[in-house]
């Protein structure tokens, strides 16, 4: 299904129009202009209560390692190396914590400890498992961010 | 696969984005005491003049108070169990030259000081040496018997074992001479990003201890206590090993144990403690 979609796109692409509407961008194709993204990486809303797990979760997002988040108070143990993340949909708008998410670095600053989410480019020695894969999907980014955005309360 | 999608990038507008960065790495170490039967080991130091640390931490003062009580008394320190086994190792004939340690080492207590300075340069080998080295020569050169792996229990307790004679003794390792270009390999693979999460070593350890990532209490990475016992691990581990589980947890693929680049590393961490007190065996979480 997913599949069949895609091949379409391509078709749609290969036939010159140059814009295709289903797929998702990928992690070299990425417009980050001005510290911001603007466009869904997948061409749609994310899932914020998905977004929640994945912050949550050690291996995908991992958010909670460096950062407090209220709003997750039945998790203990928040990390704190990075700001608290309480009211952040409110310090940043969507296009630049898609791109915070993205690539930090190109936001944040090249010396940044916050990890790039949707970019190939990392350190060297890169586990063959995780070679050339992005540390989270397309999806699972704008899932991320739509749960952000619902960090309204400071 | 990916599908090229013509972005519209409709910011084009200067925005002024304020980059809130947290404050410079705060040192909340705490102010504990490590006392070990009656006698003080300092766990803080002052940072050597080309030191980016403003001042030199322990491990332990990074610790909870229960991991902390566990190296304060050699009984309930449970590295002690390895240290006994190997005071009788150390007695033990092994090997086709029918010598024990003891032959040439009448007392453990001459390897006093020791553990202080390693790594040090091997002017016969023409490379530096860690206490496994050390320990490995012997065993295979002088005793004719078969080297211990790097991580094997009989080597993580002789080099505890050895490491204890100089507890409570500056670390006092050189950086300068032939090691000189061992250190900088060390201090290049100590800021150089590594794995898919793209971290330094500095990245934690310098630019961050003393701050919580999740449930734990990120410390200097000092190894100043090697071996130690970890409570994670139910054992004794070795400085290369740490080195190993940190590399693994930002998804890179580690260097091997005993490794030109693992000893560099070592070498260039352990100038980093100069000065800290030789802790061997640290009980760690």
């Amino acid at each position: 299904m997913r599949l069949g979609v895609k091949t379409l796109a391509l078709v749609v692409l290969f036939s010159a129009t140059g814009i295709s509407y289903a797929g998702n961008v990928g992690p070299d194709e990425v417009k980050l202009v001005d510290g911001k993204i603007a466009m869904s990486l997948t061409g749609s809303n994310g899932d914020a209560a998905k977004g929640r797990d994945i912050f949550i979760n050690r291996k995908q997002g991992n958010c909670l390692a460096c950062h407090v988040n209220k709003e997750i108070s039945e998790q203990a143990f928040h990390g704190k190396v990075g700001p608290p993340l309480d009211g952040v949909a409110g310090r940043w708008d969507e296009a630049e914590l898609r791109a915070i998410l993205v690539n930090s670095k190109k936001v944040l600053g090249e010396e940044t400890i916050m990890p790039s989410f949707y970019r190939l480019i990392n350190g060297t020695r890169t586990m063959k498992k995780f070679k050339g894969k992005t540390i989270l999907s397309a999806e699972q980014v704008e899932d991320v961010l739509a749960y952000l955005k619902t960090l309204k309360e400071e | 696969m990916n599908i090229n999608i013509k972005i519209l990038s409709a910011t084009v507008g200067i925005c002024a984005i304020s980059v809130s960065l947290i404050g410079q790495a705060f040192a909340d170490a705490d102010n504990d005491k490590l006392v070990v039967d009656g006698k003080v080991i300092t766990t803080q130091a002052k940072a050597p003049a080309d030191s980016e640390l403003e001042k030199l931490y322990s491990g332990w003062r990074f610790r909870a108070d229960e991991t902390q009580s566990l190296q304060m008394d050699d009984f309930e320190n449970p590295a002690f169990v390895a240290v006994d086994q190997a005071e009788d190792q150390f007695a033990m004939v092994e090997g086709k030259a029918g010598k024990s340690c003891a032959d040439c080492h009448s007392d453990v207590t001459d390897f006093k000081g020791l553990r202080a300075t390693l790594p040090r340069w091997n002017e016969a080998k023409g490379k530096p040496e860690t206490l496994e080295h050390i320990i490995n020569e012997c065993r295979t050169d002088r005793m004719e018997a078969k080297a211990w792996k790097w991580e094997a229990p009989e080597m993580l307790g002789m080099t505890a074992l050895i490491g204890l004679q100089s507890r409570g003794m500056p670390v006092a390792v050189k950086s300068d001479g032939p090691m000189q270009s061992v250190w900088k390999k060390g201090k290049d693979l100590y800021y150089t990003r590594v794995g898919q999460l793209d971290m330094s070593c500095a990245s934690c350890h310098e630019n961050n201890y003393g701050k919580m990532i999740r449930a734990d209490h990120l410390s200097q990475g000092q190894i100043n206590g090697f071996p130690v016992y970890r409570l994670k691990w139910g054992g004794l581990g070795s400085i290369h090993r740490r080195f190993k589980g940190c590399m693994q947890n930002i998804r890179a693929k580690p260097y091997k144990r005993g490794s030109d680049e693992f000893v560099a590393l070592e070498t260039y961490l352990a100038t980093r403690g100069n000065g800290l007190s030789v802790e061997t065996p640290a009980v760690r979480n």
